[in-house]
């Protein structure tokens, strides 16, 4: 065992000479870019919740609330518009091998994709800058492509990843790709677990974050009807679907057990192919022992098949080379994504019993502060499913067609844009807050900040002195 | 066939980027060269007016033109995306800072972080275009080899790169500048009006001279396409010149009404002329062709029908959104503190 893992740990060595900083920037990029492409899937909805409030009820908050997000909401469509562009560009400039080979079938639900981007970009454009002059109805309508555009667009993209871990649909001879089924690409088997499991995450890390912002608020004794409601309009849908998620994410975990189980042997520290498979809690693997966790006998074997003599495949069942590296980052993230799902199922069964019982949200400072972590968790819990997913995968790209090695590029230099890539995203992602917080900041101030001409002279009545700098 | 198909599809694509992102990125290079606060006030807010509700969707077609590429013809793809990685990553990064910078300038109060954020704007408008030019020129020279394995800095430094990246920078700034004559003229603003006359006029006259600059060292660089360009896809380069030429008159004498699509149409006919004058060969130089650049006919046949399905949803989107832009209906939500 220690040998094999030292073989492994030597090819990994060998390997990641070449494969490691593509591998690191493309996990920058897309880790980063990840939170704001379900902002971008899920906010719109929420906006227009808060606007739909706002225009049946004739309620003055809720349409305030509606008009900020919005504002918020094109900073974060911007954003987010651009770092996606870095991610098509980088599919060739990284992995030229994947698009060489697998372009042609992979590439179709891109496009699909592309129709829905088209229609998410033209329909923002309309909504974010149409507030002020579109009659109310017909300013909500012209949201609703946005929410919906999102919804597939996302499900496009997961087409994309869930063939990558399931590729099918096409026929090859002798390298070149001869035939391909579209469909059968765009609904791959895992598909059906990965889109819904993803859509369902947007919403979630959406209205979290969204809730969050305005727990934060009420902690800090902004105890009015304006942060409740902000809270409300985040939180209620986000915690609705909470449940469903853990659902999806169940079927999701048994059906990988099947579809690629190495991946799955990794989440859940199966070294041996075994029958009452205990289930770890937490802990490190390493060369054969778990240091710190809690084992729980045949659980794993209990949650895969519903028995305990259920045989769950182990990673001894490739040779090492095809194991994925770190065991124990893919099972860390894999329990702490889960944990945080049930931390984040339990605020909503805290506020749904208070609301059951007594008509109101819990007065209580604790569920305040779990509402005000509760975006940073979801978006944490979603980050990690996305490490188990893609380091699970490993060592390949297209699972058991092409390693990720042979998709690289074998230029050099991709060190040097790696570091460029971590500092200016960096710098974008502590911008994109401090736009973010100085909005807060602004809106709180109650000032009119209607900046006609970027850095023109400041009109006259501008609270914060402009072109002084605090220095 | 089919591969015929998608490759008129890519070029359709292709002129949709340059006449419409193509003039966003020439909003930022006037944005620019405005001048101090005061003095480019009023260019800058009709720059920030015209561009800010459209520049999204004017962006995608890059996607859009990246995804076609890649799927209808893979292994051309991976050669660029190999040879040139250099000028694409410098574009890919000037692609963030100008979209990042744009969208933050607006939002920032202090007039310190509205000038960088602008600053990184304006100056991003002006290097992604340049560095895709160089792409564009790189490919055209006959540089890119179709198994490329490594990345070349002599493929995108050679004369017609370099010229074709300038020539981008100047069709840009051409573009926006006679978009930005008509919406002032549109708005009966007399002196922007003229302001963005003189300005036209200069960015025809230095485009046109890039043109011809960078056809001349076609001559020796690429003697097969430099013989097609003034062969079969000849007509192509004089209507070409010939929209340069009327849009100069026509600015002279201070008519604008038609102005802004024979503007677009000469900038769609240089890029229409490179297609016909490179056709069938994708990567001009290689014996990589439309067909035999790695898709079976499912995914072409496929990308035709996403390519008629995507024109019957967006066409319509597209005209609401440029029709709602037209009547400035699309403007800053001056309520949203209140």
């Amino acid at each position: 065992m220690t040998q094999a893992g030292g073989l492994t740990l030597l090819d990994a060595a060998r390997v990641s000479a070449d494969v490691v900083p593509a591998r690191a920037q493309m996990a920058t990029t897309l880790g980063f870019h990840i939170i704001l492409a379900c902002l971008g899937i899920a906010l719109p909805a929420i906006v227009l919740l808060a606007e739909f409030i706002g225009l049946r009820r004739h309620d003055e908050t809720a349409m305030r609330l509606a008009r900020r997000w919005s504002q918020a909401m094109g900073v974060l469509v911007a954003v987010g518009a651009v770092t996606g562009t870095v991610l098509s560009f980088e599919m060739g400039l990284l992995w030229p091998g994947l698009m060489r080979a697998y372009g042609a079938v992979l590439g179709f639900p891109f496009g699909v994709e592309g129709i829905f981007f088209f229609l998410e970009a033209i329909f923002a454009g309309i909504y974010l800058w149409g507030w002020q002059r579109l009659p109310g109805w017909a300013h909500w309508w012209s949201g609703v492509p946005i929410a919906v555009s999102g919804i597939f667009g996302a499900m496009s993209v997961i087409a994309v990843n869930s063939w990558m871990n399931t590729p099918g649909g096409f026929t090859q001879q002798g390298g070149r790709i001869t035939s391909v089924d579209v469909w059968q690409v765009y609904f791959n088997h895992a598909a059906l677990y990965e889109m819904p499991h993803m859509i369902l995450a947007a919403y979630m890390v959406a209205g979290f974050t969204v809730a969050g912002v305005y727990a934060a608020g009420v902690l800090r004794g902004r105890r009015d009807r304006y942060h409740y409601a902000g809270f409300a309009i985040g939180f209620v849908p986000a915690a609705l679907l909470t449940p469903f998620q853990i659902f999806v994410g169940d079927t999701a975990a048994r059906a990988i057990a099947q579809d690629q189980p190495v991946k799955f042997a990794a989440m859940e520290y199966v070294a041996r192919t075994a029958r009452q498979v205990p289930e770890w809690l937490g802990g490190v693997y390493v060369n054969g022992h778990v240091y710190a966790g809690l084992k729980i006998p045949d659980v794993d074997s209990l949650l895969v098949g519903f028995g305990p003599g259920t045989r769950v495949a182990g990673w001894d069942s490739v040779p090492p080379a095809d194991r994925p590296p770190v065991v124990w980052l893919i099972h860390l993230c894999f329990d702490v994504m889960v944990g945080l799902g049930f931390l984040l199922l339990l605020a909503g069964l805290w506020a749904a019993y208070e609301w059951w019982r007594r008509r109101r949200l819990p007065p209580h400072r604790l569920f305040w502060a779990a509402g005000a972590v509760s975006g940073v968790a979801a978006i944490a819990a979603m980050e990690c499913g996305w490490v188990v997913t893609e380091v699970g995968r490993q060592p390949w790209v297209v699972y058991r067609l092409q390693t990720t090695a042979a998709a690289a590029t074998a230029n050099g230099g991709v060190l040097a844009s790696l570091t460029v890539v971590i500092v200016m995203y960096a710098v974008l992602g502590a911008a994109t807050i401090a736009v973010l917080r100085m909005l807060a900041r602004r809106w709180r101030g109650g000032d009119a900040a209607g900046i006609a001409v970027p850095y023109g002279p400041p009109p006259a009545p501008l609270d914060e002195p402009a072109g002084r700098a605090e220095s | 066939m089919a591969a015929d198909a998608v490759g008129g599809i890519l070029l359709a694509g292709v002129t949709l980027y340059a006449v419409l992102g193509g003039a966003d990125f020439g909003g930022g290079l006037w944005d620019l060269l405005a001048g101090g606060d005061r003095r480019g006030l009023a260019p800058r807010g009709l720059i920030d007016e015209s561009i800010t509700p459209v520049w999204e969707a004017n962006h995608v077609w890059l996607v859009f033109d990246l995804v076609i590429f890649w799927t209808a013809f893979p292994r051309a793809f991976a050669a660029v995306m190999t040879a040139l990685a250099l000028p694409l990553w410098l574009a890919v990064a000037g692609i963030v800072l100008r979209g990042a910078g744009f969208a933050f300038r607006k939002e920032f109060t202090r007039l310190t972080w509205r000038r960088v954020t602008g600053a990184s704007f304006a100056f991003s408008s002006l290097l992604t275009p340049f560095f895709m030019g160089t792409v564009v020129g790189a490919i055209a020279a006959g540089t890119v080899p179709a198994n490329a394995a490594h990345a070349s800095l002599s493929a995108w430094t050679s004369a017609t790169a370099l010229l074709a990246g300038c020539l981008f920078v100047a069709a840009c700034g051409y573009l926006a500048a006679v978009y930005l004559a008509g919406e002032a003229d549109a708005r009966g603003d007399q002196r922007l009006r003229a302001y963005f006359i003189r300005r036209a006029q200069a960015a025809a006259i230095v485009a046109g001279a890039l043109s011809l600059a960078a056809l001349a060292t076609l001559h020796s660089a690429n003697p097969l396409l430099y013989g097609r360009l003034t062969g079969r896809a000849l007509p192509l380069v004089v209507l070409a010149g010939v929209c340069g030429v009327a849009v100069l008159v026509l600015l002279a004498y201070g008519r604008l009404a038609a102005v802004r699509v024979i503007a677009a149409l000469g900038v769609a006919a240089v890029v229409w002329g490179l297609g016909v004058a490179q056709y069938p060969v994708l990567l001009p130089g290689t014996a990589v062709t439309l067909s035999a650049a790695g898709a079976p006919d499912d995914t072409l046949v496929a990308i035709v029908v996403l390519f008629v399905v995507a024109a019957a949803l967006i066409g319509p989107a597209f005209v609401l959104l440029y029709l709602l832009q037209g009547r400035r209906v699309l403007r800053a939500d001056e309520d949203e503190t209140r």
